[in-house]
């Protein structure tokens, strides 16, 4: 294989920013299956796409638009049932600011 | 002697419940009574709702009874555990979401309630729904009913399996890059991805926004067409949504193939297929012909490069979907002190490697210096698979391709490898970065007895033609199902 795609400190770098925490076992094999990935595909580049334009969304043109109105009541306690901390009617986070 | 009403079609069990031959009752006491007898050996199902699902049956054959019961009323029906189903918990088949309770109901999931229809339970899924294999739960394979050493597909893998081995008539699940068409495929049952935006995604658990959609397993192509007009229609709630009115779509099955031009794109018989899927479509293709139908030699020149353009495209959109996964608000929480700490290991413990794997790859194909050359690179190459079907939808009505490359494989045989993984979706893919309806029909065995699935593939908002065509061949009796060994 032709020099790799990519470097552990690049996985470490994306893995921060994806907010995941990876083992070193897991950092290895993680560079080794993303560098088969990026080589994989690389095959687009044999595609001349310089005058294509790229596609987001494949559904029907246009942005439906409604009133803004209220549709459903305030239910805190259905919306905090599942949160893994509380206090009250409050989702309890570690402590952010000093 | 049991009375296996459980093995029913959906058509069937209506007609009956409508003449009060049968109750919703005993058709679901049946399904359930199948699911406790081979569940645990297959796994498709992460939860089972007895007590729910008999509820729901008396309330439908009270409905039954007044009369003026909707197509679903009292039909027992496997939802696929990646939709919002009120106080049912939805795991999307990973640790992160392991006892996480909706307060809400996906917009399929009202309208199917609205029918009267009856939820057995919620189906095994690869985690998040990324996989081929069902492979990828946290809660163990689902293993295919027709040979136990083999998967059932993915990521639906659940919800065709459990269609398949009758443990409910009919199933809900979601198809991103094949997720629908390939378990039906493996397990020789039916299964629509419709075209993206037909049907409401809300409620719906988001892997890649731009590709998900929901789809109907069922036992026959009509079953199919029942579902599938329940669930298709405008939502407020989803902005993708079509306001396009949603027609009769079980009406549009004439059995008539006559006059139909099929096309037969030339890259999707290639070096490395599985002799028999290749001789089964290219009879089933026959089969068609003495129909009525024609053939149509087409080419889709950029196939080979849709699963690479899939892969950055979907990726990206999953690293930004999963992002919410952040343990505060719901699902798991590995605690830590300061909060990106608590971030990194809850989504350490609560992810499986092939999520993480996706996340990773999208991260780095969307971040600073290679969004360019990679995720740009893929929507490009989108639009230019997009174009290759527009051309050939002027030569033609629909597309027959074969569903995988294969029929089921063993279990373990592709975990090794995920670009091995990847591959098996090779014929499938190109259908959701255009964002057409595709559906799965079965039309043969291997020599192993494994189930072959054949592919039609239509132009956006086609549906009714190509239900009319999988009916039509169905209903000419070229194959004669066998019934799973299970």
């Amino acid at each position: 294989m032709a020099e790799s795609k990519i470097t552990l400190e690049q996985v470490r770098h994306v893995a921060l920013l994806a907010r995941l925490e990876l083992t070193p076992a897991e950092e290895e094999r993680m560079r080794a299956d993303m560098a088969e990935m990026l080589d994989y595909v690389d095959k687009l580049a044999e595609l001349d796409t310089a005058n294509v334009a790229p596609t987001a969304q494949v559904g029907e043109a246009g942005t439906p638009m409604r009133d803004d109105e209220r549709t459903n009541p305030p239910a805190a306690e259905a919306m905090l049932a599942n949160a893994p901390s509380r206090d009250r009617n409050y989702f309890k986070v570690p402590k952010i600011i000093e | 002697m049991p009375s296996e009403l459980n093995k029913l079609t959906i058509a069937e069990a209506a007609a009956r419940l409508r003449k009060r031959d049968i109750s919703a009752r005993e058709l679901t006491r049946d399904c359930l009574d199948r699911i406790a007898a081979i569940d645990r050996k297959l796994n498709a199902f992460i939860t089972v709702c007895d007590t729910d699902a008999l509820a729901q049956a008396d309330a439908a054959d009270k409905r039954l009874a007044s009369g003026d019961a909707p197509a679903l009323c009292g039909i027992p029906l496997g939802i696929k555990d990646i939709y919002a189903t009120a106080g049912v918990r939805t795991t999307c088949a990973s640790r992160i979401l392991e006892n996480f309770v909706p307060p809400f109901d996906a917009t399929v999931i009202e309208r199917l309630r609205a029918d009267g229809a009856v939820f057995v339970g919620k189906t095994n899924m690869d985690e998040f729904a990324m996989g081929s294999s069902t492979e990828n739960s946290a809660f163990g394979p689902t293993l295919n009913p027709h040979d136990l050493s083999r998967v059932a597909g993915g990521s639906s893998g659940g919800s065709a399996a459990a269609v398949a081995a009758h443990e409910c008539l009919g199933a809900l699940g979601t198809d991103t890059g094949g997720s629908i068409r390939e378990p039906a495929s493996f397990c020789g049952v039916v299964g629509i991805k419709p075209t993206y935006s037909r049907v409401s995604r809300y409620g719906v658990v988001a892997y890649a926004s731009s590709l998900d959609q929901v789809g109907p397993f069922a036992k026959s192509v009509r079953d199919a067409a029942i579902i599938l007009r329940t669930l298709a229609g405008v939502d407020p709630r989803d902005s993708t949504c079509s306001a396009r009115a949603v027609p009769d779509y079980a009406a549009a099955l004439t059995g008539d193939a006559k006059g139909l031009r099929i096309g037969v794109p030339r890259e999707y018989f290639v070096e490395g297929m599985q002799p028999e899927v290749e001789q089964s479509i290219r009879a089933a293709l026959k089969n068609f012909q003495s129909l009525g139908a024609s053939l149509v030699d087409i080419s889709l020149p950029h196939t080979g490069y849709a699963i690479a353009a899939y892969y950055l495209v979907a990726t990206a959109e999953a690293s930004a979907n999963l992002a919410r996964y952040d343990g505060i608000r719901y699902g798991l929480r590995v605690g830590a002190d300061d909060h990106i700490a608590l971030y990194q290991s809850t989504r350490a413990k609560g992810f499986g490697a092939e999520v993480k794997r996706r996340i990773m790859l999208g991260t780095f194909a969307l971040s600073a210096g290679y969004y360019d050359a990679y995720y740009l690179k893929g929507q490009k190459v989108r639009t230019l698979i997009r174009n290759d079907f527009e051309r050939a939808f002027e030569k033609c009505d629909l597309i027959v391709t074969p569903v995988a490359p294969t029929t089921a494989f063993k279990l373990g045989e592709k975990t090794a490898d995920p670009l091995t993984m990847y591959l098996s979706d090779i014929f499938t893919i190109s259908v959701n970065l255009a964002g057409l309806p595709g559906m799965s029909i079965p039309v043969g065995y291997d020599a192993n007895n494994l189930p072959i699935g054949m592919q039609l593939i239509g132009p956006p908002f086609s549906e009714e033609t190509i239900l009319r065509a999988g009916d039509a061949w169905e209903r000419a009796g070229a194959l004669k199902p066998r019934q799973p060994a299970i």
